[in-house]
């Protein structure tokens, strides 16, 4: 059923990831992207998966829930890695008509593959280690800056909540609209892709109504509680950074040190 | 023959999971044809996922359940079939609404069913009818309407199917004392003039009381009792004990009797007013 889906990812615990800053943690993360695409050679590359299964062993959370949130994407992987075996130069290991792959093509697959696999292990630490609150409000924090841009930073962060707050909500009221109108013969199964796109007409169209109506609901219940933006608004949790998160970074450092390093000494992998 | 039986009936959420739960364990019931059956339990207590059980929304975990004894899990192309002879009502059925027009709406049930477009249209009249939906509304859009109207619309929606057995889940949820008056009164005289079962869930003791010939009393996903109206609210200790009670006026009459007047079981103010004023009387004689 449509219940099934697993969207809160996080995963309570008091490892030291997630005893972490939240703020700290995304920037963390953002870095960690920046330098996975720096990272030219099977050395630099090596150091950081090596760095990712450091923080996944920390933060406690079972190894199996990081292999699930790969499944989710095992198509990307599977089709990047079987197209770059296609590109690349070296020697020809195999040929049929215009198609051949080399040696350079192999290594560029697997190096293509680790990249993909640590970038998305990476942020998973993050989503599983962070609750969604912690996440909007290191969020807000993180783009107060632009509000010199006049971007309603506040307000951004406050519908991510509401947004992320609704989801399960939703669900369950897609799943209940469905029962209704199967109990009315409507059929969701089986048929062409137009009668199916047809059949979800009686589903999303109550599901609007009631987001609407539940929208209304949520405004007045903010405006009765005096709600009226970011102004002057106090949080009950305030994000300390501690010497913890100075360790998080310079251990970071390090690794993006050697990884810098590694490109500037060892030849690129990429052909 | 019963028209629904069930046997062994369970229901487990998210079986092999750690999160399991049983909602419904072993129920074994058989309603017959043309019952009117309340269905009563507290909050949590599995109603739902029986009734759903019922017209195959949900399939049982364990046991059967036999349709004119026929076991509607036989064969699963077929589901949406015993769905058409088991109409369901959800609670606030007025949510799943979708149509341009009411009528549109109320054949949104006998379309899928594959009918004709007169005996379509003739059946979404009739349920109109039942439901007390004036002409005039039918060619509105359902989100016009007020509340106790959508409300009408979705149980002709139902209605209009058809269904040999109707299960109704708190139909009178939310709507004033005088709207629950005319829909009860609606769902009688259309019980009365088709025939067919009918299982109404209430958490009104006042409206079963006033409509049922059966009760269904569930308990932690167990059928606690299953007799009729008068035999379940006799044993009000009971019932409080799982946290349901009985009608106030029954509760007033079990009271009188337990004082030693001359009293039995009622299950409406009528019925209370016809006991009690021959004892008036008497007692009206004596002082006067």
């Amino acid at each position: 059923m449509v219940r099934d889906i697993t969207l809160g990812q996080y995963f309570p615990g008091k490892s030291f990831i997630h005893r972490l800053d939240a703020r700290v943690k995304i920037l963390l993360t953002f870095v960690y992207i920046v330098f996975i695409f720096i990272a030219s050679n099977f050395q630099g590359l090596l150091t950081m998966t090596a760095l990712v299964f450091t923080v996944l062993l920390l933060s406690g959370v079972p190894i199996k829930q990081y292999f699930k949130s790969l499944k989710a994407i095992l198509f990307v992987i599977i089709f990047t890695s079987v197209l770059n075996l296609f590109y690349g130069s070296g020697q020809v290991v195999w040929q049929w008509g215009f198609m051949q792959i080399t040696t350079g093509g192999i290594s560029n697959a697997i190096f293509i593959t680790i990249r993909i696999v640590s970038l998305i292990l990476f942020s998973s630490v993050l989503t599983f280690t962070t609750s969604p609150t912690d996440l909007t409000d290191a969020l807000e924090r993180i783009m107060k800056p632009l509000k010199v841009f006049h971007i309603k930073v506040h307000e951004i962060a406050m519908m991510m909540t509401i947004a992320l707050r609704f989801v399960p909500t939703l669900l369950e009221e897609t799943d209940k609209i469905m029962s209704a109108q199967k109990a009315r013969g409507a059929d969701l199964e089986s048929g062409g892709l137009m009668q199916r796109v047809k059949a979800l007409i009686p589903i999303l169209i109550p599901l609007f109504v009631s987001s609407f109506r539940r929208a209304y609901d949520l405004a007045m219940a903010m405006e009765c509680r005096c709600y009226h933006g970011g102004e002057g608004r106090t949080k009950m949790k305030i994000l300390h950074a501690t010497g913890r998160d100075a360790v998080a970074v310079f251990a970071t450092f390090i690794v993006c040190s050697a990884v810098v390093w590694c490109s500037l000494y060892f030849p690129a992998a990429l052909r | 023959m019963p028209v629904i039986e069930t046997k062994n009936l369970t229901y487990t959420y998210g079986e092999g999971t750690p999160f399991c739960k049983t909602a419904v364990e072993n129920v074994n019931i058989s309603i017959e044809k043309g019952e009117f059956i309340g269905v009563i339990g507290h909050t949590g207590s599995g109603k739902s996922t029986f009734i759903q059980q019922l017209n195959g929304l949900l399939k049982p975990t364990k046991g059967q359940v036999l349709l004119n004894g026929k076991d509607i899990w036989e064969e699963p192309k077929k589901i949406r079939d015993v769905r058409f002879k088991v109409g369901m009502v959800f609670q606030y059925p007025e949510h799943q609404l979708f149509e341009e027009t009411v009528i549109k709406d109320i054949s949104f049930g006998p379309g899928n069913m594959g009918l004709d477009s007169e005996e379509i249209k003739r059946r979404a009249c009739a349920a109109a009818d039942f439901v007390g939906l004036k002409e005039e509304l039918l060619s509105k859009s359902p989100f016009e309407l007020s509340g106790g109207e959508k409300r009408r619309v979705a149980i002709a929606g139902v209605i209009a199917m058809d269904p040999d057995v109707l299960i109704l889940d708190e139909p009178t949820a939310g709507l004033d004392p005088r709207g629950r008056d005319v829909l009860l009164s609606q769902i009688v005289s259309y019980h009365k003039v088709r025939h067919n079962t009918v299982l109404l869930v209430s958490h009104s003791m006042e409206d079963i009381a006033r409509t049922a010939d059966k009760v269904l009393v569930m308990n932690s996903g167990h059928v606690k009792m299953f007799d009729s109206t008068e035999k379940v609210f006799a044993r009000d200790r009971e019932l409080e004990e799982i946290g349901l009670r009985v009608p106030e006026i029954t509760k007033i009459m079990s009271v009188l009797k337990n004082k030693g007047y001359p009293v039995d079981t009622v299950l409406t103010v009528e019925e209370a007013i016809k006991q009690l004023l021959p004892i008036l009387g008497k007692g009206g004689k004596k002082h006067g």
